[in-house]
């Protein structure tokens, strides 16, 4: 199979073309879908090239619009719907659990709701309590939704089209800080499956389950912790429903050690969940109690120094692999916060 | 309107050093909205306003300080440095909220002046929001339970012509906002926002009627955004505006409209516009080193104020 090198953003655009030239009942939704700056350039060129019939922004209306796209999915349509935040979402709430979710349950199987939902994460340049947030595990919780973090652009490109392709409503929640990130997909864009973990880097001293930007921050932190003689392994993921519980829990059963970190917060949270398949399924083989690192349990805030103090970094992975180790942390070249993403947006 | 155009210009100055680490939305050729607006209220009159919130912070008389500390990130600024641009407060001084979620806080002003309704108080609330909100079906349902309690509030759209890139036609037939709730019994009008003078005769007419019972109005005023929907730069170039857009918003500049007016008017010198500047100057400059030398919040401050404690 060939490859080719392409940023996260540009991922997610060849498989959006791919989709549309393989399908002409996909389409795609949401506000700037069609404007100059193209969703951090991952819808560029969709609306010159397949037309504002099925490229097209709306009004702000996001439940009203969730309804729409969950009316047109029934119908055979396969709609994307884009939020360049997913706080957003927060608005359609009603139409995403109270409907999608349950539209082919509640009617004993007789619809489909072939939907996907493309969210982005907002993190740094005081993005703040409304722009920031992770909605993962709301999507885990009420059965309905499939659930993907995608990390790498092999991932975002391949879980795109997987989602496409799903006669499920799918939550796709893609992070700001990766769009820049560069990785081999294949070419032509091909499918990846749904409920497949990566183990990111293999290791024998700890299992570090970390998903979307944090697998990022937990490779760096990887390294540092090698430097140091501690041999991490990092399980991403990617797609949290399905969950891949096997790769997950082999590699806690292998090294005894299991820290989570999550884009989110941890109460109720990815990491309440990992962590208590841990417990469930690998509860003889840990020799120390979980760890789990998210954002701090209060709400984001813009100050720079709060707000890193907000997030969980390499620094703040290390650190906490070395307690769980009973280890001093050695306070010197530590990695800091990876990316160095500016604004104003 | 000459001190929000003087803090917005070095505001867009300081930008590129990195100091302001917060999306900024800018109201540069919107001053006269919220400066007419607010000279029509009293202190104790409330505003609620959106994330493009400089503007109404600074006409309803929040502290230029606390606000420069506030997009500096700073401990002294007036949400303590949590909020940033877009999340501008100053209850004291009456604006008591801004939020970065299109049309949130059309709810809660709503309830503001359900409250203010039921205290038997004689505040009149108004509610500010773009030309996109309305598109939301919370400004309906704000609506709808503001005419049928009769609620002392005014409905301020402020009509930039977009909604970040998209144009008003692209989003709904129905373009003459003013009036877009009629059929709920909401009555509209709409005004040119570039002429301060006429937006505050308006307003102070439609306050006297809501503070003496009168019910719910919406106003519509129209105003040109000279910058890019977030951040410093100025983006008539980037092909989504109107060819003539540029000219036609320098045209109608409200502080040079307004300026021309006093010295017709009222006979207003030069050397009086430029007492004022100086003044406005002073005060920026002022609010910029305040930021400047203010500390940092500490490292406590992350885990305060999630939950108010009992009193
Ligand atoms: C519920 C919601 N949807 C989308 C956005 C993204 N967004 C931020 S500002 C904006 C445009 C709002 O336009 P308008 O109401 O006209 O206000 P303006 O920015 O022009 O002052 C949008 C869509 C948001 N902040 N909140
Ligand atoms: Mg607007």
């Amino acid at each position: 199979m060939s490859t080719k090198r392409l940023k996260y953003g540009e991922a997610i655009r060849a498989a959006l073309f791919h989709a549309m030239e393989a399908d002409p009942a996909v389409f795609v939704m949401g506000l700037g879908v069609d404007d100059h700056r193209a969703i951090f350039g991952s819808v560029k060129g969709l609306v010159e090239r397949f037309g504002p019939e099925r490229v097209f922004d709306t009004p702000i209306s996001e439940a009203a619009m969730t309804g729409v796209a969950v009316g047109a999915a029934l119908n055979g349509m396969k709609p994307i719907h884009v939020h360049i935040r997913s706080d957003f979402l927060y608005l359609a709430m009603d139409q995403l659990f109270n409907i999608a979710a349950k539209w082919r349950y509640m009617f004993g199987g007789s619809m489909k709701v072939p939907l996907v939902v493309r969210a982005v994460i907002g993190r740094s340049w005081g993005q703040g309590a409304q722009h920031s947030q992770s909605l993962q595990s709301f999507f885990m919780h009420v059965p309905g939704f499939k659930v993907v973090m995608p990390t790498t652009p092999a991932d975002a490109q391949g879980l795109l089209l997987a989602a496409v392709n799903e006669p499920n409503p799918v939550f796709i929640l893609e992070h700001r800080l990766l769009y820049d990130i560069v990785g081999d997909v294949p070419d032509p864009p091909t499918e990846a499956p749904l409920g497949k973990a990566y183990v990111r880097r293999s290791g024998k001293d700890l299992t570090i389950v970390a998903n979307s930007y944090m697998v990022v921050e937990a490779l760096k932190a990887a390294e540092f912790l090698e430097s140091q003689g501690i041999d991490a392994e990092i399980v991403d993921p990617v797609s949290l429903v399905p969950l891949d519980r096997e790769t997950i829990v082999s590699s806690v059963r292998k090294t005894g050690r299991l820290i989570v970190v999550d884009t989110s917060w941890t109460a109720c949270g990815v990491s309440a969940e990992i962590a208590a398949i841990a417990a469930e399924r690998a509860f003889d083989r840990l020799k120390v109690p979980v760890r789990r690192l998210g954002m701090q349990p209060t709400t984001c805030p813009v100050s720079k120094p709060l707000e890193n103090a907000f997030y969980p970094s390499a620094r703040t992975i290390a650190m906490e692999a070395f307690s769980m180790l009973g280890r001093a942390f050695p306070d010197i070249n530590v990695p800091v916060l990876s990316s160095t993403f500016k604004g104003p947006f | 309107m000459l001190r929000i155009r003087l803090a917005e210009q070095r505001i867009t100055e300081v930008y590129p050093t990195d100091k302001i680490q917060s999306p900024i939305h800018l109201s540069v050729g919107q001053e006269a909205i919220a400066a007419g607006v607010c000279a029509a209220l009293l202190k104790t009159d409330h505003v609620h306003g959106t994330y493009r919130g400089h503007a109404f912070y600074l006409a309803k008389g929040g502290d230029m300080n606390r606000m420069f500390a506030e997009l500096y990130g700073k401990d002294a600024g007036c949400a303590r440095g949590k909020g940033g641009s877009m999340h501008l407060v100053d209850p004291e001084a009456g604006l008591m909220s801004c939020s970065a979620i299109v049309a949130s806080t059309i709810p809660v002003a709503t309830g503001d002046a359900f409250a203010s309704s039921r205290q038997g108080r004689k505040r009149v609330v108004v509610s500010v929001f773009g030309d996109g909100a309305i598109d939301e079906g919370v400004f309906f349902e704000s609506v709808n339970f503001a005419v049928l309690k009769k609620l002392p509030i005014l409905y301020v759209l402020e009509n930039n012509g977009y909604a970040i890139h998209s144009k008003i036609p692209e989003r709904r037939k129905q373009v003459e906002l003013w009036r877009a709730a009629e059929g709920l019994g909401l009555p509209g009008e709409k005004f040119d926002g570039n002429d301060v003078g006429a937006v505050y005769s308006v307003m102070a007419k439609a306050v006297a009627w809501v503070r003496k019972g009168g019910g719910p109005r919406l106003l519509e005023f129209t105003a040109y955004r000279w910058h890019e929907h977030v951040g410093p730069g100025i983006d008539f170039h980037e092909g989504y505006r109107r060819p003539n857009e540029q000219a036609l918003a320098q045209k109608n500049d409200p502080l040079r409209l307004a300026k021309a007016d006093l010295a017709k008017r009222c006979k207003v010198g030069p050397e009086h516009f430029e007492q004022w500047e100086a003044e406005a100057r002073d005060e920026v400059d002022e609010a910029v080193e305040f930021a400047e030398r203010s500390p940092f919040p500490t490292a406590e401050r992350l885990h305060q104020d999630v939950f108010a404690e009992r009193s």
